[in-house]
């Protein structure tokens, strides 16, 4: 006889959105085949979108870390996809996995310095280092200086390969980002990192090695977005320091997350969607899009903190489940009416307050 | 003699940097809450004291007073119709709070004033010099900067230790729940602190607007220079945010002569290094 008792992982909704999210995956693949040119440039604005939004979302609503300053690895990737095709001449699409690890690389020293500060303090850090590197670029002749640099070899490769090729390469940065984020949480890191997420102290107090776990997190989001920045550059082909380190790839990526749900994989998905559905919708009204996501953001946070997918996941759906369930026969716990998740995901103590003044 | 002169620059820059790490080490003291809309706080001063002598024809001095007033009362409406939720919410919440006003007053500064470059003009002050010798020349208006800023200083100073109401913000600083059982409305004392904040983060505004131009977007940097200011001198130390906005100034005063461009990047590299050396900052109280 069976036993009746079963530990499982699926929910009925991830029974469905799991086949479903394969196939808009290779509807998406087909897009270069039929879709038109300017189908495909705002394909890679929302994949890539997407990207940045879920790398953000494992730093912030995973490891706790909210940063100010992730523009440093777009802009790193979109400067070493140039060195690499311009002065290297490396193919330009080879380009986009090596600024990744640049950007991984880089993310080693940045941390050094910025965990030492924590909390908000930690977020202009960031912000600050994120200054430097594009300081540094608009005072280096050879990266461009401050008037910026042209993917020329990018450029030259033929107009229909080199749309589909990008296509290609922002559709599997962002399902890249999902299915990274969901491996992640379902190993034993993201255990840990659950655990971070939900009580730092009392993670530490039960053998989580937190400080390596938030820097392992630190270097994989930095090479997820090097490689996202690369993709966005190689889309629009010219790259200058003020741009590619603006503070608005932040507003963006935080935006998306704060919106869609921080600390699940659905929430910036959901963010991303309505980040870019808003930036559509108004884009003939200047920036009154970014004022309206601002305020909606600044809302959400305070008003509705689980976001928008919290508030559909009170309905009991669970897309990509990352815990483990206990069923007997058909009833299941925890149950899939209710999403319980920890009582209060996001709130940590607050930093051991410095004496002040 | 021309480093000299750099130094004294550098200084003089550096009360005006004090200005606002002032505020922003106020409101951090009080309810451990980095403001990351400070620095456009500031900016949106700039541009109220703008349409003030815009409307009326004044001096940008005369104006600094409704300024101020505006200022504090806007500070004391959005940290208690705003931030006190977002900080009820969870430190975390606090923060992106203050990061969505940051860009939401950017992008209505950047609708209602455009992307170009305003200034405040404030006559001749702003050219009038006294000449030490030939290389060393010391702007009346940079002084006049960095008397306000210790006078804000020593008036904080004052304020803390003498007051009933400082002393109820040194008493929510060092522990918020126990301040509360001695009967210390603190929803009502966060919105004073954050009024008391851009009360002097509005005489800032006004000060560099006369200094040098403004647009929309320069909000980022002056928390920049602020939280430079308070990490390099510390933080919780009060005067450490007026060493700390010297160090800064000099830094950048001294960068920008040695390579035109290098300014603000000494002044981060300062910044850097004082994280990676000393990251308690250069005067910090003893921690808890």
């Amino acid at each position: 006889m069976a036993d009746p008792v079963k530990v499982q992982r699926y929910t009925r909704a991830s029974r469905v959105a799991l086949p479903a999210a394969a196939v808009i995956v290779v509807v998406a693949a087909t897009v270069p085949a039929w879709g038109s040119s300017n189908i495909m440039k705002q394909g890679v604005t929302f994949l890539t979108l997407l990207a940045l939004a879920q790398m953000w979302n494992l730093l912030a609503g995973y490891a706790g870390l909210i940063s100010v300053g992730q523009q440093a690895f777009v802009g790193i990737g979109a400067y070493s996809l140039w060195v690499f095709a311009e002065k290297f001449g490396i193919n330009p699409l080879l380009c986009v996995p090596i600024a990744g690890v640049i950007a991984a690389l880089l993310s080693v020293p940045t941390a050094g310095l910025a965990f030492r500060l924590r909390g908000g303090y930690f977020a202009v850090g960031t912000w600050v280092i994120a200054e430097v590197y594009r300081l540094l670029i608009t005072q280096i002749p050879w990266l461009g200086g401050g008037s910026g640099v042209t993917m020329i070899s990018a450029g030259a490769i033929e107009r229909s390969t080199r749309e589909a090729a990008i296509f290609w390469l922002a559709l599997f940065v962002a399902v890249g980002s999902i299915v990274l984020v969901y491996l992640m949480l379902r190993s034993r890191m993201g255990l840990a990192m659950t655990a971070i997420r939900d009580d730092e102290t009392g993670a530490r107090g039960l053998g989580v090695h937190v400080t390596r776990s938030k820097l392992w997190v630190y270097i994989i989001v930095a090479f997820g977005t090097g490689m996202t920045g690369a993709v966005i550059y190689l889309n629009l082909l010219r790259a200058t320091p003020e741009a590619a380190f603006s503070l608005q790839w932040s507003a963006l990526m935080i935006f998306s997350v704060v919106i869609g749900g921080l600390g699940t994989i659905e929430g910036p998905i959901v963010g991303a969607i309505i980040y870019f559905g808003l930036q559509q919708l108004l884009a003939d009204y200047g920036t009154w899009y970014l004022i309206l996501i601002g305020a909606l953001a600044a809302g959400v946070v305070v008003f509705a903190r689980r976001g928008v997918w919290g508030l559909l996941a009170r309905r009991g759906v669970d897309l990509f489940p990352v815990r483990r369930r206990l069923c007997l026969e058909t009833v299941c716990f925890p149950e899939d009416q209710a999403k319980p998740g920890p009582e209060d995901p996001l709130a940590q103590e607050p930093p051991p307050g410095e004496r002040t003044l | 003699m021309v480093w000299v002169n750099d130094i004294i620059q550098g200084i003089l820059l550096g009360g005006l940097y004090a200005l606002f790490a002032a505020g922003l080490s106020l409101v951090f003291g009080v309810m451990k809450l980095v403001n990351l809309a400070h620095g456009d706080f500031s900016i949106m001063a700039a541009y109220i004291s703008l349409v003030i002598v815009g409307s009326l024809g004044i001096n940008p001095f005369y104006t600094l007073a409704l300024v101020m007033i505006v200022m504090a009362l806007f500070g004391y409406l959005i940290q208690r119709g705003l931030f006190n939720f977002a900080m009820d919410a969870g430190p975390m919440q606090a923060i992106l709070a203050t990061f969505g006003v940051a860009i939401i007053i950017q992008n209505l500064l950047l609708e209602a004033f455009t992307a170009n470059s305003k200034g405040l003009d404030a006559g001749v002050i702003e050219n009038a010099f006294i000449r030490i010798s030939d290389q060393v020349v010391i702007g009346w208006f940079s002084l006049l900067t960095i008397i306000t800023s210790v006078i804000v200083l020593l008036g904080l100073q004052f304020f803390l230790s003498r007051t009933r109401t400082g002393r109820a913000f040194r008493a929510t600083a060092d522990n918020q729940r126990a301040a509360q059982l001695m009967g210390i409305d603190n929803r009502h004392l966060y919105g004073m602190a954050m009024a008391l904040a851009l009360a002097i983060v509005a005489i800032g505004g006004v000060f560099i607007g006369i200094r040098t131009t403004f647009t929309p977007s320069a909000g980022p940097l002056r928390l920049i220079f602020a939280y430079e200011a308070v990490i390099i001198g510390g933080l919780g130390s009060l005067w450490g945010t007026l060493v700390g906005g010297i160090i800064l100034g000099v830094a950048q005063v001294l960068g920008d002569h040695i390579s035109q461009g290098w300014g603000i990047l000494a002044g981060h590299l300062v910044f850097l290094a004082i994280l990676a050396f000393r990251p308690q900052g250069l005067f910090a109280k003893q921690v808890q």
